[in-house]
């Protein structure tokens, strides 16, 4: 039953009564207990988040003037936003590189959860949100980059939606419903700038929310997986014990080295944006598409090789079924591969990864693995190319296959199986 | 410490994946080809003679006006540049600043063979032929005579504009140039700028393809690419129907500054703000760090 409120709404204790804001600070900031013991990597939410916020600003300044329209598109991005509307070009690099970093950033994030074991019991959803993030990350990312149609823009548009296809399977029906025709056309344009704008930014944000919340039982971990007991350590640190306290609060203690890393971040990002931006915007794209000229070499943007030369590993066909199959298996699997990572580690202690021998060997091995998987995803996949792709991509897959019996030989190891 | 080594292994991996999909990666996707040659040495051209320009001139206005303008001299065209398509394929180029355009022996050769000069001999089979005929029935010294004439009469100094005009724009256009809003019932309402001399219909008979329009060449081509496709496109493409054009070092310099006087025009804007961001995100970081250290030291 609600109380009696007689303070005024235009006064701190009226908005307290009605909203309880001493509360909310509390429990979403001044008594949001991180642990003290972590390092630089711990930023990178934060990190994250701001660089989502730079492509949302920058987002809305570029939809004024953007066209989603295959005759008009090309030119509303290089022509009047680049060169007519003022500070446009500012806005379309700090876009489009955010668009680039923000996806080196999540990577560092997810490979960060994965050695400190921050996926495991207790902190499964947050990896679960983390990923849909991911992939929802990547939508967005590839329905942005058919917006300048380019030539890169229709050719990679065209590969990707006809993966919908399934190999064998020619669900030809499937790919002319994701286009809005035959082929890759104005309607598909327009559909992949709804998509771009509206949809998946909508869904992002409440993932983000979810992500969020997800964080705020569990709280997050710490560099060596201590495991600690909150309200103690939160009664020592606020009884003016801060020194000895395990804990320090979201605000001011936990953000003020978010930003002094955000800072460092800026720094690097912005440099990008104004000198050298080419990585994220590809050459090719600055040629108009044109349906009739194939580029000499289609490729996605750097953040998706890895997946798409996991697609491609399988160049030949295997006891009767087309290479084109098992890489579109391969692929599929790769999508959800570290989706399923918390119930394929059988380690039942959280640990991180310099504190379980096997775990390391094998995480490094990923890292490495993941490296080779983008840098010849890019390149021609011919020759030797193929067969480094091809035993890159076993090597990917024998390492999620291998996993279960890593982790468990740690844990046997260790005493705790 | 146990930071800075994180860090240490977040730079080697970034730094691995960057050198891998940009340097390395676009090495082994655009092969290396010979350096641009300037001096045309594989040409049959003056052979180390000199020639005379007043008798350069009688051979020219003799042999050559009946299709080339030279505007300069009082010689205009006898057709519009419609016309001049239609009867040619492609409009014939003006002579007066081809003395300044192109190298002198590139020259010469042109003026023997065409075709084998611009590398375009595969283009002019099964009884096509160049639409400039070949004029190696004549005696070298009158083709050196030729050559000094049209370098007597060229100007000493163009625009960059004027030497894409010259030198690129009767088969390609450069619609950023001057782009406008126009309406016709074609097309509807849309945009156009510089347009390429020759009509589309027969620019795109003449050379098999539609030569493309330039506008944002200074973004989709490496200088290194521009200047080597430029000095001889089949090092590049091979096969391609764009001739080589024999342009000088210093003329090829000012087309590809063109490209980008057109193609980027925001680019000293940028180049000026880029500094003044980066000195302003330096300050914030050292009161972040000054902030940060401020809490920190309560805490630890």
């Amino acid at each position: 039953m609600m109380a009696k409120v007689d303070e005024s709404l235009f006064s701190y204790d009226g908005l307290d009564k009605r909203m309880a804001i001493t509360k909310f600070n509390k429990v979403m900031m001044t008594e949001y207990w991180i642990p003290k013991d972590i390092n630089f990597l711990w930023a990178m939410g934060v990190v994250l988040a701001t660089t989502f916020g730079i492509l949302i600003i920058s987002g809305l300044f570029l939809m004024m003037y953007y066209k989603p329209d295959t005759a008009l598109a090309f030119d509303s991005v290089n022509y009047t936003i680049m060169q007519e509307v003022g500070f446009g070009w500012l806005f379309r690099n700090m876009h489009g590189v955010a668009a680039s970093v923000v996806f080196l950033i999540i990577y560092i994030h997810m490979f960060t959860g994965l050695y400190y074991g921050s996926y495991k019991k207790g902190r499964e959803m947050i990896w679960i949100s983390g990923m849909l993030l991911f992939v929802t990350f990547s939508a967005a990312g590839f329905s942005g980059y058919m917006l300048p149609w380019g030539q890169m823009s229709y050719w990679a548009a065209a590969v990707i939606t006809n993966l919908f296809a399934g190999g064998s399977l020619d669900a030809q029906f499937l790919v002319e419903w994701i286009r809005g025709g035959f082929a890759v056309n104005d309607a598909t344009l327009t559909r992949f700038f709804m998509l771009h704008v509206f949809l998946l930014p909508i869904v992002i944000l409440g993932i983000i929310a979810l992500h969020f919340y997800t964080l705020r039982i569990p709280h997050v971990n710490n560099q060596e997986s201590e495991d600690i007991d909150y309200d103690a350590e939160a009664e020592k640190y606020l009884a003016g014990n801060k020194k000895e306290a395990k804990v320090i609060p979201f605000w001011p203690v936990f953000l003020s080295k978010d930003f002094a890393v955000l800072s460092i971040f800026l720094i690097f990002y912005f440099y990008l944006v104004f000198f050298h931006y080419d990585f994220a915007m590809d050459p090719v794209n600055f040629d108009p598409a044109n349906p009739m000229v194939t580029p000499a070499h289609i490729y996605p943007e750097w953040y998706f090789l890895w997946s798409y030369e996991v697609l491609r590993g399988f160049f030949f066909d295997i006891a009767g079924i087309s290479a084109m199959d098992i890489g579109l298996v391969a692929f599929g699997f790769a999508q959800i591969a570290f989706l399923i990572l918390p119930f394929i580690d059988k380690d039942p202690e959280i640990l991180p990864a310099h504190k379980r021998p096997r775990f390391n060997i094998w995480f490094w091995i990923m890292m490495v693995d993941l490296v080779v998987l983008t840098v010849y995803g890019k390149l021609p996949p011919t020759g030797v190319n193929a067969w480094v792709g091809f035993f890159a991509t076993l090597t990917f897959l024998g390492l999620f296959a291998s996993l279960p019996f890593v982790t468990k030989a740690d844990a046997k190891a260790r005493g705790a199986l | 410490m146990r930071e800075l080594k994180i860090l240490a292994v977040l730079i080697v991996f970034t730094a691995a994946l960057y050198w891998g999909v940009e340097p390395f990666a676009h090495s082994q996707m655009h092969p290396h080809v010979e350096e641009a040659d300037y001096s045309f040495k594989d040409v049959d051209g003056l052979n180390g003679m000199s020639g005379n320009a007043e008798n350069g001139a009688m051979l020219v206005q003799s042999n050559c006006i009946a299709c080339h303008s030279i505007e300069s001299q009082g010689f205009p065209s006898v057709m519009d540049d419609a016309s001049n398509a239609a009867s040619y394929g492609v409009v014939p180029p003006d002579l007066g600043s081809a003395g300044f355009l192109y190298n002198a022996d590139y020259l010469a050769a042109f003026i023997k063979n065409p075709a084998k000069a611009t590398k375009t001999e595969h283009k002019f089979e099964d009884g096509k032929v160049h639409p400039m005929p070949g004029y190696d029935w004549m005696q070298p010294q009158e083709i050196a005579d030729m050559v000094a004439y049209l370098q007597s009469i060229a100007p000493k100094e163009m625009t960059n504009k004027e030497v894409f005009l010259d030198a690129c724009n009767r088969c390609h256009s450069m619609k950023y140039d001057g782009m406008q809003i126009v309406k016709d019932a074609e097309n509807g309402v849309h945009k156009v700028g510089l347009q390429a001399r020759t009509p589309k219909e027969n620019i795109t008979a003449y050379m098999g393809t539609f030569p493309p329009d330039l506008s944002q060449y200074t973004r989709s081509r490496s200088d290194s690419y521009l200047h080597e496709f430029i000095n001889d496109p089949q090092k590049h493409l091979n096969g391609t129907a764009m001739p080589r054009v024999g342009l000088t070092l210093d003329a090829e310099k000012q087309v590809v500054a063109y490209l980008e006087d057109v193609g980027e025009t925001t680019k000293a804007e940028r180049e000026a703000l880029g500094p003044k961001f980066l000195i302003y995100l330096v300050i914030f970081a050292i009161l972040a760090w000054a902030w940060k250290a401020k809490i920190w030291r309560e805490v630890h």
